[in-house]
C-alpha cells in the first residue's frame, strides 16, 4: 500500500468570497498539531479498507474533511471513488476502519440516523416508475419520518424550499422520467437538500452534463457549501474540480495518494503516479485556477535527435507541442521572458534560451542560439512575426545544416524588419524545406534522414489536419 | 388533490364498485335473484362488529382484588336489520354463493396486493406474485396430495399442502439467492425462474402418474374458486387482510426502494431487512390465496399495472386501490366463469388469463411499457 500523504491535512472552512479562498490557498497549511482542535471535522475517514467481491477496493484510506468545505474526490477510473462515497454514506460497511460524520460513526447508528447525517446524490438514477419531480424530492424526507408519521405541512415547506433552491419548482409536477439529464441531476440534488443533512456526497454530479449544466450544477453546489454544508464530490474533470473545490482528495489504487489544495494535489509528478498520464499543470489564463492538460505519452527522449525551434509571440506553441509529443528533444530560442512561447516551452520541458522582456536578441544571445543550431539535427523556423528585435534569430538559423520553415502566412505579412528581414528570410527559404504546420513532422523526419531509421520519431496518429489531438484543449 | 384524500376517494370508489359487484354476483346463477333481494339478505346477515365493544365483562381477580375486563364471546353480534326475505334466497346467497364470492374477494385482494409489492420489489412492472416460485410450490404440494396422498406427511389436505409447498418454495428460493446476508434482486429473479421450471417438471411428472385423478389435478392447476365453504373464507380472511395492512405501512419504503437499493440505503431504508420482510409478507399472502384457489394467473400482474396507469406509482395509494380492484376483478371473472357456459363451469383461471393476457398485450403495445 502506497500512501504519500496520510490525510494529515485538513480543509479549513472556506472564506465567503473567491478572493479570500484564493488567499487561503497560497498559505502553506499548518500540520495537524499546530491547528486549533476545538472544531470537529465533518467527515473523518479512519484507515478504511473495503473489499468487494474478494478484491481490495480501498486499502487503508485516511481522510479528514472540515465542516463547510467543498472537497473534490479525484482519481483514475477504478480508483475507488464511488466505493469511498458509498462507505462514507453508510451503504457499504468497511472491512476495517471507521467513518465518523459529525461525531457519529455512520456504521454504528441505524440507517435512518446515518441518512440524517449524510445525503447522497447518486451518479445515475434511471427511475422506470413515473414519480413526479415533487414526489421524488419528497423521498428525501424519508429519514426524518417514522413509519407511522403522517406527512405534515412542515415537510411540505422543506420540500418547497429545496425545490426552489435548486430551481426545479417550475417542473415539479412533471414525471421524473420526462425531464432532461441536467434537470434530473438537479432534482436529485433537491432530494439531497430536502434530506437536510450536514454532509452532502455527490458521485460524478457533472459526468453526463453539457458544459453549461456542469457549471450551473457546481455553482449551485458551491452556494450550498456557502450556506454551511460540507460537500464531498467525486469529480472526473480535474479542471472543474480544481476550479470549484476548496480541496482535493486524490485516490489511486484504493489509497489516498494526495490531499490538500488543488495546487498541492495537482502536481505533474503526482498526476503521473496516480493516472500514469503525462500531464502539464498550468494556471488557467482567465480563471487563474490550476489547469491540467494531459499530453500523449512521451516516447523515449533523445532517440530522435534534437530539434531547435525559432519562435516567439505564441507562433511556435503548436510546433513545440508537436515536436515534443513526437519524441524529439527540443531547444527553442531566443525568446523574450514573458512571451507565451516561453511559458509553453518551459511547461513542455524544452531547453529554452531567453532574453529580458521586450529586449532585442543581442550578440551574446545570438551566439548561444548559433551554438544550439549548429549542434541540432534540424532547425525549424516557426510561422513567427519578425522584427528588428528577433531578426538575429533568423540570421543565426543560417548556421543550420538542415532547415524547415513552417509557413502558414506569407513572410511579407509578418515581416516587420523591412528589406533586411526579407533578404535574410529569402536566403533561408532557398535552402530549406518549406511546409505547412500539418506537414511539419514528416518534413522533420525526412530532414533527420533515412539513414537514421531507428531514430525515426514515433509520431502519433494525426487528425485530418495533421495537428493531432490535444486532449482537454 | 392531496395524496391522503386522493387515496381515500379512490379507495371509497373502488370499495363501492366491489360491493356492487358482490351484490350483483350473488344474484347471478341458475336461480336469478334481484340485487335488492340480495341486498336485503346481506343486510340481514350483517353482524355489527361494534357490538363486541359492549360485551366487555368484569371478571374479578381473586388475589389482587380488581375486576379484569374480559370480552364475552357469547355476546357481541347484533343484527340490526330484519328485512322480510325468501328463505330459499337466503340459503342460496348465504350458503352457496357468498362463500365463493368472498373467497374471490380475498384471493383477488391478496394476489393484486402481492403483485404490487413484487413489482415494486423487483422494480419491474412485469413481475407477478408468483415470480419467486410460490405458485409452482403450491402446485407441487396440491398435486402431490391428489396423486400420491400417502407420500405427504401429516396427512395434510390439499390446501394445507399447497400452502406449505408455496411457503417452503419461496423460502428456498430466498435462501438460494442469498449470500452473506444480501439478496440481489436479479439473483432472486433468476433463482425463482429456475426453481419454477424445476417444479413445473415435477408437477408434469406427477400429472403423468395421476391416472384417474388427472382431471382433478388439471382442474386444480387451472385455478378455481368453487367447492369453497365458510371454512376456507375464514382461513384466508385471518391471513390476508392483516398482512396486507402491514404491507400498507411499508408503502413509503416501497416507493424509495424503486429508486434502487443504494439510493434507498442512503435515504435511511434498512434495505436487506425491508426486502426480507416484504418478500416474506407477499409470499405468505400469495400462498394463502393460491392454496385455496389454485393458480389464478394475471390478476397479480395486470391489476397493479392498470392501477399504476390510473393512480400513479406511489405505493401508498397504489397498494390499497390495486387490492380492491383485484378483488372486484376476480369476483367479476368468477361470475363469468360459473355462468357463461350455462351448466358447465369454467375454471376462473381460464377467464382471468383469457381476459388478462390480451389486455396485457394491448398495454404492452400501446403504453410506455415497452421502455422497460
Amino acid at each position: 500500500m502506497s500512501r504519500f500523504f496520510s490525510g494529515g491535512w485538513r480543509f479549513w472552512e472556506n472564506g465567503s468570497s473567491d478572493s479570500e479562498r484564493a488567499g487561503d490557498y497560497e498559505r502553506e497549511r499548518p500540520c495537524e498539531e499546530d491547528r486549533p482542535v476545538d472544531r470537529d471535522p465533518a467527515v473523518r475517514v479512519e484507515d478504511v479498507s473495503v473489499a468487494l467481491g474478494g478484491a481490495d477496493v480501498l486499502t487503508g484510506v485516511d481522510a479528514t474533511v472540515d465542516a463547510g468545505s467543498f472537497v473534490g474526490l479525484v482519481g483514475p477510473n477504478g480508483a475507488g471513488k464511488t466505493t469511498l462515497l458509498r462507505t462514507v454514506n453508510g451503504t457499504l460497511r468497511p472491512d476495517a476502519g471507521r467513518v465518523v460524520v459529525v461525531g457519529e460513526d455512520v456504521h454504528a447508528v441505524p440507517s435512518k440516523a446515518a441518512s440524517r447525517l449524510v445525503a447522497t446524490v447518486p451518479q445515475d438514477t434511471s427511475v422506470s416508475f413515473e414519480f413526479s419531480v415533487r414526489e421524488t424530492v419528497e423521498m428525501g424526507r424519508t429519514p426524518h419520518l417514522g413509519r407511522f408519521d403522517r406527512w405534515s405541512a412542515a415537510e411540505d415547506d422543506v420540500v418547497d424550499r429545496a425545490m426552489a433552491r435548486t430551481g426545479v419548482a417550475d417542473f415539479a409536477d412533471r414525471p421524473i422520467t420526462a425531464v432532461s439529464g441536467g434537470e434530473r441531476q438537479r432534482v436529485l440534488l433537491a432530494r439531497a437538500v430536502a434530506q437536510d443533512a450536514p454532509v452532502l456526497l455527490l458521485d460524478e454530479p457533472t459526468a453526463s452534463l453539457d458544459i453549461n449544466h456542469q457549471v450551473r450544477t457546481l455553482e449551485l453546489v458551491r452556494e450550498l457549501v456557502g450556506e454551511g454544508r460540507t460537500v464531498v464530490a467525486a469529480i472526473h474533470d480535474l479542471n472543474l474540480a480544481a476550479h470549484y473545490c476548496d480541496g482535493l482528495l486524490l485516490l489511486a489504487d484504493g489509497a489516498c495518494v494526495a490531499s490538500g489544495t488543488p495546487e498541492r494535489v495537482l502536481r505533474e509528478s503526482t498526476l503521473e503516479r496516480a493516472f500514469g498520464a503525462n500531464a502539464v499543470v498550468t494556471r488557467h489564463p482567465v480563471t487563474g485556477s490550476v489547469y491540467v492538460t494531459a499530453l500523449p505519452d512521451r516516447p523515449e527522449r533523445g532517440a530522435a535527435g534534437r530539434v531547435h525551434v525559432v519562435g516567439g509571440g505564441g507562433g511556435a506553441a503548436r510546433v513545440l507541442y508537436l515536436l515534443t509529443a513526437a519524441g524529439y528533444t527540443v531547444s527553442v530560442g531566443a525568446l523574450n521572458e514573458g512571451d507565451s512561447d516561453t511559458e509553453t516551452a518551459r511547461q513542455l520541458g524544452c531547453d529554452t534560451l531567453t532574453v529580458d522582456p521586450f529586449a532585442p536578441v543581442d550578440a551574446a544571445a545570438r551566439e548561444r542560439v548559433v551554438e544550439r543550431i549548429e549542434s541540432a539535427a534540424v532547425t525549424v523556423v516557426a510561422d513567427v512575426e519578425v522584427g528588428e528585435g528577433n531578426l538575429a534569430n533568423l540570421e543565426a538559423a543560417r548556421a543550420a545544416d538542415r532547415l524547415v520553415l513552417v509557413e502558414e502566412r506569407p513572410f511579407a505579412e509578418r515581416n516587420y524588419a523591412g528589406e533586411r528581414g526579407e533578404a535574410v528570410y529569402r536566403g533561408l527559404r532557398e535552402r530549406a524545406t518549406v511546409v505547412e504546420r500539418a506537414d511539419l513532422l514528416g518534413a522533420v523526419a525526412a530532414a533527420v534522414g533515412p539513414s537514421d531509421s531507428d531514430g525515426q520519431p514515433t509520431t502519433r496518429p494525426l487528425g485530418p489536419d495533421g495537428n493531432g489531438s490535444l486532449p482537454d484543449s | 388533490m392531496h395524496r391522503g384524500s386522493r387515496t381515500a376517494a379512490w379507495s371509497a370508489g373502488l370499495l363501492a364498485v366491489l360491493v356492487a359487484v358482490v351484490v350483483v354476483s350473488a344474484g347471478v346463477g341458475p336461480v336469478s335473484i334481484a340485487p335488492g333481494a340480495v341486498g336485503r339478505v346481506l343486510l340481514n346477515a350483517l353482524a355489527l362488529p361494534a357490538s363486541v365493544g359492549l360485551a366487555w365483562t368484569g371478571v374479578p381477580v381473586p388475589v389482587v382484588g380488581v375486576a379484569l375486563p374480559v370480552p364475552n364471546p357469547e355476546v357481541g353480534f347484533v343484527h340490526p336489520f330484519a328485512f322480510p326475505v325468501e328463505s330459499t334466497h337466503e340459503t342460496i346467497v348465504l350458503q352457496i354463493r357468498l362463500p365463493r364470492i368472498l373467497l374471490g374477494v380475498l384471493v383477488g385482494f391478496a394476489l393484486a396486493a402481492a403483485g404490487v409489492v413484487m413489482q415494486g420489489f423487483f422494480r419491474n412492472p412485469m413481475a407477478d406474485p408468483s415470480i419467486i416460485g410460490v405458485s409452482s410450490g403450491a402446485a407441487v404440494g396440491a398435486v402431490a396430495v391428489i396423486v400420491v396422498p400417502f407420500a405427504v406427511p401429516f396427512g395434510l389436505g390439499i390446501r394445507a399442502a399447497a400452502f406449505v409447498g408455496a411457503v417452503v418454495t419461496a423460502f428456498g428460493v430466498y435462501l438460494i439467492a442469498s449470500r452473506n446476508g444480501k439478496t440481489p434482486v436479479a439473483t432472486l429473479l433468476l433463482a425463482g425462474v429456475a426453481v419454477q421450471t424445476f417444479l413445473g417438471a415435477v408437477t408434469s411428472f406427477l400429472l403423468l402418474q395421476s391416472g384417474e385423478s388427472m382431471r382433478e389435478v388439471v382442474y386444480w392447476l387451472m385455478g378455481h374458486l368453487d367447492g369453497s365453504g365458510w371454512n376456507e373464507v375464514v382461513g384466508v380472511a385471518l391471513v390476508v387482510p392483516p398482512l396486507v395492512l402491514v404491507l400498507l405501512v411499508f408503502g413509503r419504503d416501497l416507493n424509495v426502494l424503486l429508486l434502487g437499493e443504494d439510493d434507498a440505503a442512503s435515504l435511511g431504508i434498512e434495505v436487506e431487512r425491508t426486502k426480507r420482510l416484504l418478500l416474506a409478507l407477499a409470499s405468505v399472502v400469495t400462498a394463502a390465496a393460491v392454496s385455496v384457489s389454485g393458480v389464478i394467473g394475471f390478476v397479480g400482474l395486470v391489476v397493479p399495472h392498470v392501477m399504476r396507469l390510473l393512480v400513479g406509482p406511489d405505493h401508498r395509494i397504489l397498494l390499497p386501490t390495486s387490492a380492491l380492484a383485484g378483488a372486484a376483478f376476480l369476483v367479476t371473472a368468477d361470475t363469468v366463469a360459473r355462468t357463461a357456459m350455462g351448466g358447465t363451469e369454467l375454471p376462473v383461471g381460464v377467464v382471468t388469463a383469457a381476459v388478462g393476457a390480451p389486455f396485457f398485450l394491448y398495454l404492452l403495445r400501446s403504453r410506455e411499457v415497452h421502455e422497460l
